[in-house]
């Protein structure tokens, strides 16, 4: 084989006929399809991926698969760009942009390396402990150094150009994982009739089976087992209601068995050939049963120097030997503490490399495939382990020494052996990829057998198979899918009938010795031993987290950032718990594991958000009048999922300007307001009136027919919860307002408590708020505008007073139109059915030319109400106020025998005499308008204690022709001509204490 | 997500329903003591365990109804229309896992096996 040449010319499965060219930091290289970015980068011979998170060392590529903690990449470009993709996940396609991360100006020469000579004086929490010091100037100052010279990949900058969607779907039984176990319980559910769903998130089926060698340890039926695969799949697509996903990951499960996907449409297509299509999908797969067959990930033995490029896990290696014909290295060293290592000793022998040792943490080393390295020559370092490397872009040699026969450290007796390689295979064991059962709130067990955390308590509604569960032999992998798929399927409901007996395949293979269960390798020399490679996390990390007192696992991760990077700590957190537990002389049940959250995965922001972007990110509620609005130029406030607007400017206006000549339009003339977006509730049936009577505060019975009556809804603790008119359209129909942010919470508060208090009163409760279009018309000339327009009533005072309702012909529309107000005039709204509203108020601006009729806006209408001292819920209430004391004492009717909020008003708290009230001021210079939510003291300076209030609305009144506020001050009636003074942004504003009314006290202009 | 089996709709996330807290709160329509008015308005049980709490299918019918549920796996045993009676069911345990027996076929590997 040539120098130049690491892919092999035969065997794996690439599409040798189609060559696929992709650029890695600016240079062009060629793969085969099939290929993944990783095993592509192998075959031009490429190591060096990327640099580490904190050290800026040099990182190749650890892992074939999602726990890859180093080959983090950034794929494509602009729009297209996704920083932090595994080089080991990401699928070849031609035109594929990936750059390596994390190095300045190049990963190869990266100026920033030079933090990694001041690692010793960069201990876990360094920063925070140089930087942060007792107040957070220091931390504000060095922050974005700290950030530039730390961290992952960076963020795209511009907005994704590719579009996600969301799917919902139900399933009998969802099987996770497209190996041996899931395949097999599978077919094994899908042959029982039930809706079955298998994923896996590669692209081919098979699972841990992909990596295994041609040559084959392991037989099924007398073949390769992929071959079993095949056929296996082959079957299950027959099946009735069988379906399966490739590229689709299991990100999360939630409860009631929820299980969300995530489907990688397009991610493996040229960007040309995407066209129309999602990116992603996200599903939400509700499974009545679940089966995991989520396998296991390879375990890192921990030793001196175990992060260079070229130091890879041994079942990688398998792997892109047997699946992508890429040779890794040519020299190899292999340091292992179980059996499995060997098979990719004699893989990787069988295609031509060379393995110059095999250093084996268990002293005594027999067993089948040892035995084979044995017969083909290779020497065997019984009881030895790796205690250092050499090289610093791609290892060069692997120092091997004897270890004591306890593992504590080295033996002092022999010597030091440097044997030269560039690729060192490193097999500590399994670890079961347990992420996804733990969520679904499974408990963990240690198994001492394996040295590993294996699936305990199984929740309902879930299986746990194969290597997952701790199995290691292939036949159980195959006998518990078998029986699990079997068992899920009559859980959901489906009877296996004939087929449960169980027909599986004869398996051969290798008997497998028990392994070591030692983890990390002494070794006495200043190289660094990393335990979590991706957040650059070493052993001297944690230990001096240890010694500094943090002993919890779960303060451990946060302080030295250990499995806080992408990978969660797949490959390193086992390690991690295993270092704290035997610092701490305690076993591993003893500590626990930090917890398993979604997503198991990192997933795109685009994928969760789906088509809920943009403009479809909220729904948005329109006033049927909103279209004109606009054409005026309003300026709106959103009010909910409402705008509203504020004001209407004339060009060149200003907001204050305008927001004055709206009022004063009001006060003395005639102004238009769009008031549909209030809340409106029909209550009607023969306890309507009861039912109301219990809900207001106040005489709801008594009200007569085509009168309004303006009334408070307490909560059970007697604060005010809502107002709002209520109007009798008939005996027993009623027409309730509600304000404009609290219509679906009343409409609620009014189904709780018809159905489940008072279930024995017969009413009927209707939203209508979208039903109707509501036009207010407030002025002193409200009444001959609309005599004008309007037939069927008389306007005369006595016949159409204050607070009375009429169903008349305005503008030749059938409307409601009742005489109430907000803003201290003579005022009416108009309700017409919604779709009628742009024509009535069309009519109503041209019969209103003459009056000079003046649209006004929220802003306009809550000065209005503040000079009339009417309260806003939400504004001058934060749901501890009650009605007397805003001086709404006299809607309340105590003796009423029940109505929600009597028994709360009697209380002592309600009682206390030191309660806010509220009240109006005036400050002294007239043109300060007060900050609303500014504090009020008084007294001289020193003598204050604390607040004794707040103001809740302040404005400048055209009225007035000066500001005035209204605020919520302790015993505040008892203060009035007092003078306090209001505090906000370190200023201060002195102001007189006066009756929150300050138009029109006797009501006058609102009666006649 | 949860997923509560509504009496009027079926089987819905929850995400269709708003919590209406503990089920079968008294409230007092005669006057009594502050000690029992204070325990009516502010204080509930929040067992470790089965509880029965209401729940109101919002994003549906908008009936209220009850629902007994653990609150530590979150399973729901019975969801019934308010006013009537709790109906019965079984609490079990959390169920262990089932033994699987680990049967290998074990062989040798030949001199034919080597690469």
């Amino acid at each position: 084989m040539k120098k130049s040449g690491w892919r092999f010319s035969h065997g794996g499965q690439i599409d040798r006929t189609q060559p696929i060219s992709f650029s890695f930091n600016g240079k062009t290289y060629s793969g085969f399809a099939g290929d993944t970015l990783a095993s592509a980068l192998l075959a031009n011979g490429i190591h060096l991926v990327g640099r580490s998170f904190k050290y800026h060392r040099p990182r190749g590529i650890l892992t074939s698969g999602s726990e890859e903690p180093n080959a983090l990449v950034t794929v494509g470009e602009g729009a297209y760009k996704t920083p932090n993709s595994k080089a080991t996940e990401v699928e070849l396609f031609s035109g594929l942009i990936a750059q390596g991360q994390h190095g300045w100006p190049s990963i190869n020469f990266d100026i920033f390396a030079f933090l990694n000579l001041l690692s010793p004086v960069l201990p876990a929490g360094f920063f925070y402990k140089t930087f942060m010091g007792p107040t957070r100037h220091a931390w504000n100052f060095y922050e974005r150094f700290i950030r530039a010279a730390s961290g992952l990949g960076q963020s795209p900058v511009k907005s994704d150009s590719e579009h996600y969607q969301h799917r919902y779907a139900h399933y009998d039984v969802l099987v996770i994982g497209g190996g041996p176990a899931g395949v097999s319980a599978a077919l094994a559910a899908a042959r029982t009739g039930a809706r079955t769903l298998i994923v896996d998130s590669d692209h081919l089926w098979g699972g841990s089976l992909l990596a295994e060698g041609t040559a084959g340890r392991r037989q099924v039926g007398g073949e390769h087992p992929l071959s079993w695969i095949e056929e296996a799949m082959q079957t299950y697509s027959m099946q009735p209601e069988a379906q399966s996903l490739l590229r689709t990951t299991a990100i999360a499960i939630y409860d009631h068995n929820l299980v969300a996907l995530v489907e990688r449409v397009a991610d493996h297509l040229p960007y040309a050939e995407r066209s129309d299509m999602p990116r992603q999908r996200l599903w939400f797969v509700r499974a009545k049963q679940i089966v995991l067959a989520t396998g296991v990930v390879e375990r890192p033995l921990v030793f001196s120097g175990n992060d260079k490029p070229g130091i890879m896990l041994a079942h990688a290696v398998r792997a892109y030997v047997n699946r992508w014909s890429v040779l890794p290295g040519r020299r190899a060293v292999l340091v292992t503490n179980n059996d499995s290592g060997y098979a990719a000793a004699l893989d990787f022998l069988a295609v031509g490399g060379e393995v110059t040792a095999i250093a084996d943490l268990r002293s005594e080393v027999t067993g089948p495939l040892p035995e084979l390295v044995r017969r083909a020559g290779i020497n065997i370092w019984a009881g030895y382990g790796v205690v250092g490397t050499q090289g610093y872009r791609r290892i060069k040699g692997a120092r091997i020494a004897r270890l004591t026969p306890d593992g504590t450290t080295r033996d002092p007796s022999t010597p030091l052996s440097l044997i030269p390689c560039d690729l060192l295979m490193v097999a500590g064991g399994w670890m079961p990829n347990i992420s996804l059962f733990a969520q679904a709130k499974g408990r963990l067990r240690y198994d001492p057998a394996s040295g590993s955390i294996a699936p305990g308590v199984v929740p309902k509604g879930i299986q746990v198979v194969g290597a997952a569960n701790g199995v290691t032999r292939h036949y159980a992998c195959l006998l518990q899918g078998n029986q699990a798929g079997q068992m899920a399927a009559e859980e959901a409901g489906f009877n296996s009938g004939s087929g449960t007996e169980i027909n599986l395949p004869n398996v051969i293979e290798p008997a497998e010795e028990p392994m070591r269960s030692l983890w990390r390798i002494p070794a006495r020399n200043r190289q660094k031993t990393f335990i979590d490679l991706q957040t650059d996390v070493t052993v001297g990390d944690i230990e001096l987290a240890l010694k500094e007192g943090y002993t919890s696992v779960e303060h451990i991760k946060r302080y030295t950032a250990q499995g806080l990077g992408t990978d969660q700590g797949r490959i390193g957190n086992l390690n991690a718990f295993k270092l704290i537990a035997e610092s701490q002389d305690l076993p591993l049940s003893a500590i626990g594991t930090t917890t398993f959250r979604p997503p198991y995965i990192p997933i795109a922001f685009g994928a969760l958000a789906g088509h809920e972007v943009g403009e479809l990110f909220d729904s948005t509620r329109r006033s049927p009048l909103q279209t004109w609005q606009e054409k005026l130029g309003a300026v709106f406030e959103p009010v909910g999922q409402w705008h509203r607007p504020l004001y209407y400017p004339s060009p060149g206006e200003s907001s204050h300007a305008a927001i004055q000549r709206e009022c004063a339009a009001v006060r003395e003339h005639v102004g238009i307001f769009d008031a549909s977006t209030l809340g409106k509730i029909e209550v009607s049936g023969p306890d309507a009136a009861e039912f109301l009577n219990r809900v207001y505060s106040g005489k709801i019975a008594s009200l007569g027919v085509g009168r309004c009556r303006y009334g408070l809804m307490l909560k059970d603790d007697g604060m005010i919860f809502d107002d709002g008119v209520v109007t009798r359209l008939s005996n027993n129909h009623f027409y309730l307002t509600t304000t404009t942010g609290n219509a679906a919470a009343v409409y609620e508060w009014l189904e709780e408590w018809a159905q489940t208090e008072w279930p024995d009163l017969r009413v009927y409760i209707a939203p209508v708020t979208d039903q109707w279009a509501v036009i207010a018309v407030a002025g002193p000339l409200s009444r001959q505008l609309l005599s004008l327009v309007s037939e069927g009533c008389s306007f005369q005072n006595a016949d159409f007073p204050h607070m009375s309702m009429r169903e008349v012909t305005v503008a030749g529309l059938p409307a409601r139109l009742s005489r109430i107000s907000f803003s201290g005039e003579r005022a009416y709204e108009i309700a017409v059915p919604a779709r009628w509203g742009m024509a009535l108020w069309s009519d109503l601006m041209i019969a209103g030319e003459d009056y000079n009729l003046t649209p006004y806006g929220t802003e306009a209408m809550h000065v209005l109400r503040a000079e009339k001292g009417y309260i806003i819920v939400g504004q001058e209430t934060d749901g501890f106020v009650s009605p007397f004391d805003v001086g709404l004492g006299g809607l309340v009717d105590l003796q009423k025998s029940d109505f929600i909020g009597k028994q709360g008003l009697s209380s002592f708290e309600a009682k206390r005499p030191d309660r806010l009230q509220l009240v109006g001021l005036l400050p002294e210079d007239t043109e300060i308008v007060i900050p609303e939510g500014s504090s009020l003291v008084s007294g001289p300076e020193q003598a204050r204690s604390s607040a004794e209030g707040y103001v809740t609305s302040s404005y400048y009144s055209s009225a007035l022709k000066r500001s005035f506020a209204l605020a919520l001050l302790s015993q505040g009636r008892e203060k009035q001509g007092n003078r306090v003074v209001a505090v906000a942004d370190n200023q201060e504003v002195f102001a007189k204490v006066v009756n929150p009314v300050f138009v029109d006290p006797e009501g006058s202009r609102l009666r006649d | 997500m949860i997923l509560i089996s509504c009496p009027w709709c079926g089987a819905r996330n929850i995400t269709e329903f708003r919590s209406g807290g503990e089920a079968g709160v008294r409230r007092p329509t005669q006057e009594v003591s502050r000690q029992e008015w204070g325990d009516y308005l502010y204080f509930r049980d929040n067992p470790k365990g089965m509880r029965t709490e209401r729940w109101f299918h919002r994003h549906g019918c908008r009936q209220w109804m009850n629902v007994a549920r653990h609150t530590v796996t979150d399973e729901i045993f019975a969801v019934w229309p308010p006013h009537q009676a709790m109906p019965e069911f079984k609490v079990d345990d959390l169920s262990p896992a089932p033994e699987v027996e680990n049967r290998p076929e074990l062989r040798m590997v030949t001199e034919k096996d080597l690469p």
